[in-house]
């Protein structure tokens, strides 16, 4: 028996809670297969809305012969969800519903889930699953950053940490001096939280003189939002860890539907779980391997609230390759944006993250910024704020007025619109603690 | 001898380079000299200060972005041509004023001018050269 050291250990154990992760594909078929089989059968008999939705478009459960008659089901919407709000979707009574979780409902009604105790349970082993995934394993010292509550981040990383048999640190978000000192203190190895907290808690920390790369900080599980390839080089090198991407939605089941092995190339999906179909988000036609579109997921062994072909609006694509790691699983690329984070400047669609990728080409590092939209005599007017760093202030005017050119040139480039580029003296634009908030649209009028 | 001067950042807006001034007077910190250089949407805050490690330290805590940048204070005799002399020095060499701004401090029958050069080293051998007196920086910095 090997002695585990939190944060030194190279080997990592071998979760028992993993073993699926190994599965043969044709037996993984076939258990996707029956898995759809009742999942649809319990919608169907159970919901209303899937049955009335079935019935017209006259299919039948028992018609599921393979898994690619998929196709033929109805998609399910965020909008099912709150046209049935709050209880309109469950497939179990109450009395064996252990658990509500809410969305923040940014307009209107949140969204309710639900979970059996079966439910949770394999939510914990997913979760499980994820952080062995990254390498994770009892001895772990795991300081758990996510909002603890309705939100299905802080509960649901809680369990698997737990379920791993790691020490959790239940610290929830915000407080930003407190969570670097309980980095700091209790020698933590590991961190789950979103990916700009994690920036604003490494700015933080350099303002207070910690430098998280001699801590024995090693892993970051973050996730909750789209964030970028550069985000993660520079969190990487900044905090001295390994980044890994975890992605997960409350509608499906909450953290845990992928995430990252440790060759960070595209997120396993625990398809045992949760079926994924990738469409077009305009046609709702299926899109072969390896075709960029909208992620689409069926749960495949949830109770309470069965999701069938749930539109997620993240854009991704499904990589046809087998990962290095052994697992058969297979892996989504990474979701770099949503389809409802578009933006429509000009008529031209603008997406947050082609803006950071500027910034990023022109800068090397990606300095706060965020996205105004205005409307001035029925034309969209779009700027860009940037935060002024150390590294590209000059004492010089010409400079900076270069510096502001490239970034506007570099922003035609990538959108092919112009944006005016304002520079911003430092901490002038609003942190988050929880989800980064990019763009603020005061256009009165939606083009 | 090359001065330390400072440059911060500061949006074109009311009451932006107030701040900074500010908070170096309630430090009993001395502002020596000062330029702002602007623009429609920014400027530079320019200054030499008395205590321009202590000042930096405070800028910088307070959020702002500071840049320390080597600059010469030359004596310039105060009559026409004055300035016209110290800047023949450069003709025919390759050094560049990136900027330069006067300064309220006379000394006698002289006044002193800022210069950043691209090259100060170069800048001040050849003012050296010609007998042209750059201030010491303890005379404004202290």
């Amino acid at each position: 028996m090997t002695t585990l050291t939190a944060g030194r250990t190279s080997v990592t154990p071998f979760q028992p809670e993993s073993a699926p992760d190994y599965l043969p594909a044709p037996i993984l078929r076939n258990l996707q297969l029956s898995r759809l089989r009742n999942t649809v059968e319990r919608a169907c008999s159970r919901v209303p809305l899937y049955r009335s939705r079935m019935e017209r478009n006259r299919f039948d459960p028992a018609g599921l012969r393979s898994l690619d008659d998929i196709a033929a089901l109805p998609f399910t919407t965020k909008a099912d969800l709150r046209d049935t709000y709050p209880f309109g979707l469950f497939a179990s009574p109450m009395e064996d519903i252990v658990r509500l979780h809410a969305s923040s409902g940014t307009t209107g009604k949140p969204i309710v889930v639900a979970y059996t105790r079966p439910d949770v349970d394999v939510w914990t082993s997913v979760m499980v699953r994820s952080f062995a995934m990254c390498g994770l394993h009892a001895g772990d010292i795991i300081q758990n950053a996510y909002g603890y509550g309705l939100f299905t981040g802080g509960l649901g990383a809680h369990y698997g940490a737990e379920g791993l048999g790691a020490t959790v640190i239940p610290i929830s978000g915000g407080n930003t001096d407190r969570q670097i000192m309980v980095m700091r203190d209790f020698g933590v190895t590991a961190v789950c939280c979103t990916p700009s907290y994690f920036l604003h808690l490494l700015d933080r920390a350099a303002e207070l003189g910690v430098d998280l790369r001699h801590l024995p900080l090693r892993a970051g599980v973050f996730g909750a939002e789209p964030w970028t390839a550069s985000m993660r080089k520079h969190i990487e090198s900044l905090a001295g860890i390994q980044a890994f991407d975890i992605y997960g939605l409350s509608e499906v089941i909450g953290p845990g539907v992928a995430v990252e092995c440790p060759h960070q190339d595209g997120l396993h999906i625990f398809e045992d779980h949760f079926y994924p179909e990738i469409v077009d988000p305009e046609s709702g036609r299926v899109l072969a391997e390896g075709e960029e579109g909208e992620l689409v997921l069926t749960t495949l062994s949830k109770q309470a609230m069965p999701m069938i072909r749930y539109r997620t609006r993240d854009i991704t694509a499904l990589m046809p390759e087998c990962c290095p790691c052994g697992r058969s699983l297979r892996r989504m690329r990474r979701i770099s944006r949503r389809s409802d984070d578009m933006l429509i400047v000009r008529g031209v669609n603008v997406f947050p993250s082609q803006v950071e990728a500027a910034l990023l080409a022109v800068e090397g590092t990606l300095p706060h910024y965020q996205i105004i939209l205005t409307c001035d005599h029925g034309l969209d007017q779009m700027e860009v704020q940037v935060e002024v760093t150390p590294e590209m202030f000059s004492d010089q005017i010409g400079v900076l007025e270069r510096l502001n050119q490239r970034i506007s040139d570099a922003l035609e480039h990538v959108l092919g619109i112009r944006a005016a580029v304002t520079l911003v003296e430092p901490l002038t634009i609003q942190r988050s603690e929880g989800k980064a908030r990019r763009v603020i649209d005061r256009r009165t009028v939606q083009p | 001898m090359k001065l330390h001067q400072l440059s911060v950042f500061s949006e074109n807006k009311p009451g932006h380079v107030i701040a900074p001034c500010r908070l170096l007077a309630r430090e009993g910190i001395d502002i020596r000299a000062l330029a702002l250089a602007d623009t429609e949407r920014f400027g530079i805050l320019r200054m030499i200060v008395s205590d321009w490690r202590r000042a930096k330290d405070l800028l910088e805590q307070a959020g702002s972005i500071v840049k320390v940048t080597e600059v010469l204070a030359v004596e310039v005799p105060d009559r026409p041509g004055g300035l016209a002399d110290v800047l023949e020095a450069f003709q025919g060499a390759a050094i560049n004023i990136e900027y330069m701004y006067a300064f309220p401090f006379v000394r006698g029958e002289k006044a002193v001018l800022i210069f950043r050069f691209d090259q100060p080293d170069a800048a001040m051998a050849r003012l050296q050269e010609r007998g042209i007196q750059v201030l010491a920086g303890g005379a404004l910095e202290e």
